[in-house]
């Protein structure tokens, strides 16, 4: 599906207490993933994006959709919530599957359509138990399960890892990767950091209800100027390359890596830093690989962020 | 447009499999049986007291003291009561159970999913307090010998009383039902307005005439098949079940469809605003 999901001078408020607040955004395809601490607003986003909530100011558009047609928007929508609540007394086939019959499929499609679904999340065996026994893991795979069984365009998943064992975990972002392949969006909010590295194409970072800064990792990081950009440098003898390098004016500090093995160098400019390097490299050391310490979304949402932080 | 009502037939069909589920075999589905089989436990008892005091039942006197338990007991507090239970937690329980959403996230119009509660609503509370209405007629009829009963249904319009109990079930279930959804739509705590409700109705019968015909009892009084005409002396039921000028028929289930609908409109107008926010609750 092509389009953005774009988000117009949007602000929420709970009564008196800001949701987020003057939102300008622009979502492409590809896996976006909202960062922040606890409160920030992420799932006041999503659920946004998703019509569960509607803006008090400002307007809302999901790829030409208004959040407010839901009859249009789940048609190519699937929302995995945070809430960990289900209808009462029903097996994860039948969640699933009265949930496809709502869409006015015949019974045929919702069954056939309900079975990959389950098979997807690794959910086929406890299919026909209730949910009331399931597992936090396996409730949240079951809810995953609903979220995907329509094939949408647009997948909104809210803390989607939560409780999943390492393998599912990995399966899970594997099928993420795959839909974001196909074009789809895929925006998924996350409090562990080394996750948004592996998973996303871009990051908005939120916080308080206000958007910090949008875009890919790489290039938000670059925008941060307070924090000088950190580089590791592996090499022989890292004692000589940090004397050489102090005789540059462009590096603001380097230390001795933990292991003696490399050194940790911080550069405000780091395209002349890399073309210093090339020469010093000329020069008789050694050096194995050189590469940014801090362009993760760890580091990034700590420059910008800072105390309050999320699981590493 | 046909295949949007294709759809939307489908989409209530779905909506209704899943909540009629609900109401039949949930917790809550027990006190509703219990509503609807207290006044078929009071035609037991009252055969069973007769028959241990060694006294013979008048037919008469009992079809005429069925209208009244119909009126001033099932339709007025069974029926009212039972309406609550089912129609009131169409939504408000979702909410409070936190599932609301699940219906929000799927691609229908909100007014068909309000149409498809309501519809299983109404189908739930219909076959209830409707099956009800038939087991009270049968403990009615069953302590008469056959040729009164076969009197009573074939020459004195017993199968007209029938069915006119029927349809001010019917009636009863459209118009507390539609008003106890929106309730339970537009309050954190709709307990308090339905006890408002139950005042207003309850005091419909001292209330001037106009004031009367903003009542839903009114309505149904008007429709019942069999007008109550308490004892003589009997003045709580006197003033419960007088109607001071009736509204023909016709009229009475026209009205009551009309504030059917004009409740359902609002209703609708209120969930296509919903907004899922269980923090609040």
């Amino acid at each position: 599906m092509t389009g953005e999901i774009v988000f117009n001078d949007v602000s929420k408020f709970y009564g008196d207490v800001l949701g987020v607040n003057r939102v300008n955004l622009a979502i492409p395809q590809g896996i976006t993933s909202l960062v922040g601490p606890n409160g920030s607003g992420k799932t006041t986003l999503m659920n946004l994006m998703t019509g569960l909530i509607q803006p008090t100011r400002g307007s809302i558009d999901v790829c030409g959709i208004r959040p407010d047609e839901p009859e249009k928007l789940f048609q190519v929508a699937g929302y995995c919530t945070q809430f960990d609540s289900f209808p009462k007394g029903l097996t994860g086939y039948q969640f699933i599957y009265s949930y496809l019959r709502l869409f006015g499929m015949t019974h045929a499609d919702a069954d056939r359509r309900t079975v990959a679904a389950l098979e997807r999340v690794n959910m086929a065996e406890a299919a026909p138990r209730k949910i009331a026994g399931y597992s936090k893991g396996m409730r949240q795979r079951i809810k995953l399960a609903q979220a995907i069984a329509h094939d949408p365009q647009i997948l909104v998943l809210d803390e989607p890892l939560n409780g999943l064992d390492p393998l599912v975990r990995a399966e899970t972002i594997a099928l993420f990767r795959s839909y974001a392949r196909e074009g789809r969006h895929v925006i998924v909010s996350t409090h562990i950091l080394h996750e948004v590295d592996m998973i996303s194409d871009q990051v908005i970072l939120l916080n308080g209800g206000y958007i910090l800064a949008e875009g890919q990792i790489k290039a938000v990081r670059d925008e941060i100027q307070e924090h000088p950009m950190q580089i590791l440098i592996r090499c022989s003898r890292p004692q000589s390359l940090a004397a050489k390098l102090f005789e540059s004016d462009y590096v603001v500090e380097a230390r001795l890596h933990s292991d003696g093995a490399g050194l940790l160098v911080k550069t405000r400019t780091p395209e002349r830093f890399y073309l210093a390097l090339n020469t010093i490299a000329l020069n008789g050391i050694n050096i194995e690989t050189v590469a940014p310490a801090d362009d993760d979304a760890n580091s990034v949402y700590e420059y910008l962020i800072g105390g309050e932080e999320p699981t590493r | 447009m046909n295949g949007n009502w294709k759809l939307w037939r489908a989409q209530i069909a779905a909506i209704m499999r899943l909540e009629i589920r609900k109401s039949f075999l949930n917790r809550r589905g027990v006190v509703i049986y219990l509503l609807a089989l207290m006044p078929v436990i009071i035609w037991v008892l009252h055969i069973f007291v007769m028959r241990a005091r060694g006294r013979q039942c008048n037919f008469a006197e009992d079809t005429h003291m069925f209208a009244m338990i119909f009126q001033f007991f099932f339709v007025r507090l069974f029926i009212f009561f039972g309406c609550v239970a089912v129609f009131m937690n169409l939504f408000r329980g979702e909410v409070l159970q936190k599932s609301l959403h699940y219906y929000f996230l799927a691609p229908v119009r909100r007014e068909v999913l309000l149409a498809g509660k309501f519809f299983a609503g109404l189908l739930a509370a219909v076959t209830i307090f409707g099956a009800s209405v038939l087991l009270q007629i049968a403990a009615l009829l069953g302590h008469f010998d056959s040729t009164t009963v076969s009197q009573y249904l074939y020459q004195s319009g017993g199968f007209g009383h029938i069915i006119g109990y029927l349809g001010v079930t019917l009636f009863a279930c459209l118009g507390y039902g539609s008003v106890f959804l929106a309730m339970g739509m537009f309050f954190r705590n709709p307990l308090i307005p339905a006890a408002v409700v139950l005042i207003w109705e309850g005091i419909s019968s001292i209330l001037p005439a106009t004031l009367q015909k903003i009542t839903i009892i009114h309505y149904l009084q008007s429709l019942a098949p069999v007008p109550a005409d308490p004892p003589k002396g009997a003045i709580p039921l006197q003033i419960l079940v007088f109607v001071s000028d009736r509204t023909p028929a016709p009229v009475a289930a026209l009205g009551l469809c009309v504030l059917t609908a004009a409740v359902l409109v609002v209703a609708a107008w209120r969930v296509r605003r919903m907004q899922i926010d269980y923090a609040a609750e």
